[in-house]
């Protein structure tokens, strides 16, 4: 018996070329000796070459012989390679236990919600290590690096906050007007809007914005070093990675979010008092009027209080992510997201805890 | 196996970023089935003329024919086509840090041929790796769990998935302990007698110049100054092919 092979045996036609042997391994199978002839075969590839390989392990099975013929010193090369791959079979995997892995998942989700806080108050202690450091010792402060932190996470927000928290304001003060007037209490939307804008949504706002804008990138940045060796590099040269590049960017933080949250809080009253005129109709003069009744002191200071501890946890969050990338492109992706997702829900959460606190002392 | 018809030809070859030219009416040939050994100094351009061949970097003047078309000519079918017709191993790797090791080798298989059947796939891919020499349990790692030489392999099993005419190589021994290197070496020479390859090879390893590469062009001050086999290299009395070959770092003479 002989199986004649002819015409170009490349990657192009191996589709064609695997449905032609597996046909002729089906029929052939069970002939006892049969000669592969590659006289007439024209061109030859990895591909064609595995499949007269495929071919010749089919025919020899139970005993029978398969020989090829007439091979090319061309292609004696490749037939020869070939015919040492694919030898040994891969373990088949075995199917989990759907309810099994399911469980297996939440644990090990659980337990990694818990392995970031853990994480988290490491790197917090290391700061603070850090920190009393440079009090002992203020040379060791980075004082360009902070500077230039300012710059990218402060000064630079400041348009994209400003436009942002002024439409906020002014929604809130549209939407007020608009369900208060059946009732004729106008005047209260000045209340709501600025309590709500001072106490809660201006520093919660501010700092949701910045978790997106500024957390991501110091994730990113620390995850690309990570990455590049470089703050392995950093370590050997007896710098304190922390101290380097977690304590200037944290502290850039903490100085940048209070005076985010303070102009957004103003653009967002801005834009309170210019829908209230313009909409409402309510002349400035009313409005600042009914402000100063509004509000006093602390109403400002319990929204301005907690925007410290905002940029604290969202300068945490974003660099124990960053640290926490490890050599791939995916990870980087991934705990980037992880990094922005965490610190916003983490401030809402601290958010709560401020609310019950001020509730409790009276403020 | 060797033809003297070219296989990549360049000509008048002009590439710059800004004001610096890089590559100034650089021509060269390289022939069918022949390992050329590009050189030069660090910065001199090699990975430029390189990348500008593969079309990742464009060109100010002269021509590049590839197989006997002219690259800038192409319509983007065409050119296609082409580049299905070489495997870039880059010098890092580049594999695809989300895909493990055979994912990485059935990617150009699974996208340029695609009525294949999923186990002719994975079959061609598990075969690439064992041709170039990764055991079986190397398949499901991913590009950061593997060591500098496993993931050269690796690459080059990718770069060779679609049984390309044209192989380039950009340094692929550095990194490499001299004795992985001279694997590697090994490894390309088998590869390329096996598969028919025409290899374009941009090396510093002057072990690799002198044990595959048939010829070498050298690369100075943006041209090609020199071409030829090793004892041209060797003979030649050109100051810096002089410090480069016959320097501290030279491989003892063997007669």
């Amino acid at each position: 018996m002989a199986l004649a092979v002819s015409g170009a045996w490349t990657a192009e036609r191996a589709r064609e070329l695997e449905d032609i042997v597996d046909a002729a391994a089906g029929r052939y199978q069970g002939t006892r000796s049969v000669d592969i002839d590659l006289q007439k075969l024209e061109r030859l590839d990895t591909f064609g070459a595995w499949l007269i390989e495929r071919l010749k392990r089919k025919l020899t099975v139970g005993g029978a012989t398969a020989r090829i013929v007439n091979l090319s010193e061309r292609d004696r090369g490749l037939i020869d390679e070939v015919q040492l791959v694919n030898r040994d079979t891969a373990p088949k995997r075995r199917v989990p236990n759907r309810a099994l892995s399911g469980l297996d998942s939440l644990g090990r989700a659980t337990a990694e919600i818990g392995w970031s806080l853990v994480l988290i108050a490491h790197l917090l202690g290391a700061l603070t290590l850090a920190f009393l450091g440079t009090l002992r010792r203020p040379s060791r402060l980075r004082l360009t690096s902070i500077v230039h932190h300012l710059d990218r996470v402060a000064l630079r927000a400041v348009p994209i906050i400003v436009l942002s928290t002024f439409l906020i304001g002014a929604i809130i003060a549209q939407q007020g007007i608009f369900r208060f007037r059946p009732f004729g209490a106008d005047i209260y939307v000045v209340d709501m809007v600025s309590v709500l804008v001072l106490r809660e949504v201006g520093v919660l706002f501010v700092s949701i914005m910045v978790a997106g804008r500024s957390g991501s990138a110091y994730t990113a940045e620390l995850g690309a070093m990570k990455m590049r060796e470089e703050i392995d590099a950093l370590r050997t040269m007896g710098f304190d990675p922390v101290e380097v590049l977690v304590l200037p960017r944290i502290v850039a933080l903490v100085i940048a979010v209070p005076l985010l949250a303070f102009i957004g809080s103003m653009a967002a009253l801005y834009g309170a008092g210019l829908v209230c005129w313009l909409y409402g109709g309510m002349s400035p003069e009313i409005f600042l009027a009914r402000l100063r009744e509004a509000i006093w002191l602390p109403t400002f200071e319990v929204g301005l209080i907690k925007a410290p501890f905002m940029a604290l946890v969202i300068g945490l969050v974003a660099c124990t992510e960053g640290f926490e990338v490890d050599g791939s492109t995916a990870s980087l992706g991934l705990k980037t997201t992880a990094s922005v997702v965490k610190s916003i829900f983490l401030v809402i959460v601290l958010d709560g805890f401020f609310a019950m606190f001020f509730a409790a002392i009276g403020m | 196996m060797m033809h003297a018809e070219p296989i990549i030809s360049v000509r008048d070859l002009v590439v710059g970023f800004g004001a610096a030219t890089v590559l100034d009416h650089v021509t060269l040939d390289m022939l069918r089935g022949e390992i050329l050994g590009f050189v030069g100094g660090s910065g001199a351009g090699k990975s430029v003329l390189m990348r500008t061949i593969i079309g990742l970097l464009p060109k100010r003047g002269g021509t590049i024919e590839v197989l006997g078309k002219d690259i800038a000519a192409l319509s983007e079918r065409e050119r296609r086509s082409i580049e299905r017709r070489w495997g870039v191993l880059f010098q890092q790797g580049a594999l695809f840090s989300s895909l493990n090791v055979q994912q990485n080798v059935e990617f150009p298989i699974r996208e340029n041929l695609k009525d294949l059947s999923p186990r002719l796939t994975e079959e061609i891919a598990l075969a690439k790796l064992e041709m170039v020499g990764l055991s079986a349990d190397v398949r499901k790692k991913y590009p950061a769990e593997l060591s500098g030489g496993m993931i050269k392999r690796a690459a080059l099993a990718r770069a060779l998935a679609l049984e390309p005419d044209i192989v380039f190589l950009d340094e692929p021994t550095s990194g490499l302990d001299p004795i992985g290197a001279a694997e590697f070496d090994e490894l390309i020479r088998t590869l390329q007698r096996t598969l028919g390859l025409s290899v374009f090879m941009v090396t510093h390893d002057l072990d690799s110049l002198h044990e595959i590469c048939g010829r070498i062009a050298v690369l100075f001050e943006g041209r090609v100054i020199a071409s030829g086999p090793i004892e041209t290299m060797l003979a030649s009395e050109h100051p810096w092919l002089k410090s480069y070959f016959r320097g501290k770092r030279r491989r003892p003479v063997r007669h």
